[in-house]
């Protein structure tokens, strides 16, 4: 047993000896210096993610931790339009590098926002408090190799507080125009109490990403989060998102998968304060052997009469693979914990698959948890009503793909941005509007 | 309009026969009304027109207007103009009513070489037949059959009838689980529909949906065939004596 715990650190510092020399920790102040340098030394503690992790499971690493991405084709849709016609500030990325001709303005009333480039050379006081903190705290109880790289050596990214209420949702856009870009990104938030903000994250953010968003909801604050990851081929993504909640406080994400050849999203939440809502949400179209796409969810509930609440639908075709691993854990004294998890995949043949591993551990004793996961194929009776109506195979077929993930898309709070997910993903199925 | 020859039909997945040489003939602009014992096979013949899985066509023949019925898929089937309106109509979470209806007409018109109909007219064609069957506005946004009653889910499916017009409808057991109003709603319904250039295949298991709607020709069906063919009044005998006197006449 000590042996091979041995060799499996030896395994992790090797793929870690192997990933470390094209990094390099970009200029900065005093502060974000010291913050990489502290999450430069986790990393070297825990080595990188190797295919015998347990939390790697159903996912190979690999492909985060080789040296250099493979080259990813670049697409003609990568999905910047999902939000079209929808007043947003936004703020574009191409492969990595801040595009400020794209970009509006960084201001926006109720907000503050400015590149976490300009923040490292200042001293802002919240950013240093969050940056790489949330991380740190969601190292355990498991570690993350890949989210303390990526504080280590992120060359970019937002920094954003909210005062009050923000104007309008801040729309990240990623564009990429290289196949080879390896990009590493990281957004620190802090919703101040009372305030509320909406952040949409649209595109694939390189032929390689590493992506952090590090959130705080304060106290009655309410942070939104839609995104779309980039109808993007061949692109591989790894996204973490860290998020402490305040009482009284909501956040909400949402994300919308459509293809991409391998994701991996990790949302990583800890509900701090009474009365906190916490909801997660996924809806995958998965189109291809190549595709993989996995969720992975830890939600810690550390307080009185918080609910927290997880719908993720995958739909998986032609030998596309989805895995859903989602944890809820309810600490000592977390009484009247509302908790719900359901993933469900829609399997259009034989070949595609969906791996699930639900988990719940409690130690309340006053708590309402459940947990789901069903795997299955088109409804036969369904399909052969509406052909029988003349709608032909495919279209009932989509028909019915919509409506599965619009049960995740229904999650999406606004109703103007819940319209534009669902518009998009109608137009990639070629289905009409609703009337 | 509809001739169907000899039909034999089994189950794919077993050994059991269950149409066994079938003709049956429905001229264009009439109303045809089939009778007969639970299991004799009416669903079966009615799934096997409009192509359902599950059945083995081994014998006979089935033409639409000369279409041949059994080698189209089941959408052509619908675009060419049959209809079957559904002994236990299907729930579909999450597509709503109106967007089905929409789909479904715009797909026929698409394979028969049409133009879509707009949202406008749509919507106020389908507002205007929904409001002769009491169907609300409710009921058009919900998902199909979602919830329905049994007799909403009846009237949806003359609704959909309605709208797509086919030439070639097929009623299985439309009046069962409808109370006298809503018997009384579908039988206009069906009955406005009534015209020259389409025929109406109506199973039932009552006299009484027959004095709503009333018949040209009247078949008796038992063990996958037809055993006897008469007038309305044939509906009159089954209704007062039951099915012994026949099944007996043909044993
Ligand atoms: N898929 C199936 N699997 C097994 N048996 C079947 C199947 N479909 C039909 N049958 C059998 O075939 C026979 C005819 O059934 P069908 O539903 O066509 O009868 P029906 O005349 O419509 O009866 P009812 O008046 O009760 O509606 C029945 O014995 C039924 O059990
Ligand atoms: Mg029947």
């Amino acid at each position: 047993m000590a042996i091979k715990r041995a060799q499996l650190k030896q395994q992790k510092q090797d793929a870690l000896a192997a990933r470390q020399p094209v990094l390099s920790m970009p200029e900065g102040g005093e502060w974000i210096t010291a913050a990489r340098k502290d999450a430069a030394g986790r990393l070297d503690a825990m080595g990188l993610p190797i295919r015998r992790d347990e939390y790697w499971k159903y996912t190979r690493p690999d492909a985060f931790t080789s040296a250099a991405p493979e080259a990813a084709a670049l697409a003609d849709d990568a999905g910047a339009q999902v939000f079209e016609g929808v007043d947003v500030l936004t703020v574009v990325f191409r492969d990595g590098a801040f595009d400020a001709d794209a970009s509006d303005a960084l201001a926006l009333d109720g907000v503050e926002i400015s590149r976490l480039a300009d923040a490292a050379q200042a001293d802002i006081h919240w950013a240093k408090d969050i940056y790489g903190a949330l991380e740190t705290a969601g190292q355990d109880p498991v570690e993350r190799p890949l989210a303390a790289l990526n504080t280590a050596y992120a060359t970019d990214g937002l920094v954003i507080r909210a005062t009050g209420a923000a104007a309008k949702p801040i729309h990240v856009v990623y564009e990429r125009s290289s196949d080879t870009s390896d990009v590493v990104l990281h957004h620190v938030i802090k919703v101040e109490e009372g305030a509320s903000v909406t952040l949409l994250e649209t595109g694939a953010a390189g032929a390689r990403a590493n992506t952090v968003t590090e959130v705080t909801v304060a106290d009655t604050a309410a942070f939104h989060h839609v995104r779309s990851q980039g109808r993007d081929q061949e692109r591989q993504l790894l996204t973490h998102m860290f998020a402490r909640l305040g009482s009284e406080s909501t956040f909400k994400s949402f994300t919308l998968t459509p293809n991409g050849k391998m994701t991996r999203n990790e949302c990583i939440m800890e509900l701090t304060g009474d009365d906190a809502i916490a909801h997660v949400a996924g809806a995958l179209m998965a189109d291809g052997k190549d595709v993989h796409q996995d969720d992975t969810i830890f939600i810690t509930h550390d307080a009185v009469n918080c609910e927290s609440r997880q719908v993720f639908k995958k739909v998986l075709s032609n030998g596309a693979t989805g895995v859903f691993q989602g944890k809820i854990l309810v600490k000592q004294g977390a009484q009247k914990t509302d908790g719900y998890q359901i993933s469900q995949s829609l399997l259009l043949d034989e070949d595609s698959q969906f791996l699930a591993k639900p988990e719940l551990e409690i130690y309340a004793d006053d708590v309402a948890c459940s947990h789901g996961s069903t795997s299955g194929a088109i409804d036969e009776d369904a399909l052969y009503y509406l052909r029988a109506r003349g709608i032909p195979h495919r279209k009932a077929q989509d028909l019915m793909v919509l409506a599965f993930l619009a049960e995740a898309v229904d999650e999406i709070e606004s109703e103007e941005l819940r319209e534009a997910i669902l518009r998009r993903i109608r137009l990639w199925l070629d289905l009409e509007d609703d009337l | 309009m509809l001739e169907i020859k000899n039909l034999h039909v089994k189950l794919e997945d077993e050994d059991k026969q269950i149409l066994k040489g079938l003709d049956l003939t429905v001229e264009t602009g009439k109303v045809h009304a089939i009778m007969g014992p639970n299991g004799s096979g009416k669903s079966t013949l009615s799934y096997v027109l409009s192509g359902r899985d599950g059945y083995e066509v081994t014998e006979g023949s089935a033409t639409m207007d000369g279409f041949d019925l059994l080698e189209a898929e089941t959408e052509e089937r619908a675009a060419e103009g049959l209809f079957l309106a559904f002994q236990y109509p299907v729930e579909i979470p999450g597509v709503s009513n109106m967007t089905f209806l929409r789909t479904a007409l715009n797909a026929q018109r698409k394979a028969r070489g049409e133009e879509e109909m707009s949202a406008t007219d749509f919507l106020k064609m389908v507002r205007e037949k929904a409001k002769t069957l009491k169907i609300d506005g409710d009921m058009l946004k919900r998902p199909v059959n979602m919830g329905f009653s049994g007799g909403e889910k009846k009237r949806n499916e003359i609704l959909q009838m309605a709208v797509l017009e086919p030439k070639m409808c097929i009623l299985d057991e439309t009046d069962s689980g409808l109370d006298v109003d809503a018997m009384k709603l579908v039988s206009d319904g069906v009955n406005a529909l009534r015209s020259e250039g389409r025929s109406f295949l109506v199973i039932t298991h009552y006299q009484r949906l027959l004095d709503h709607i009333v018949p040209d020709v009247v078949h008796i069906m038992a063990n996958g065939r037809i055993i006897k063919t008469g007038g309305p009044e044939l509906a009159l005998e089954v209704e007062k004596n039951g099915y012994a006197d026949l099944l007996a006449e043909n044993a």
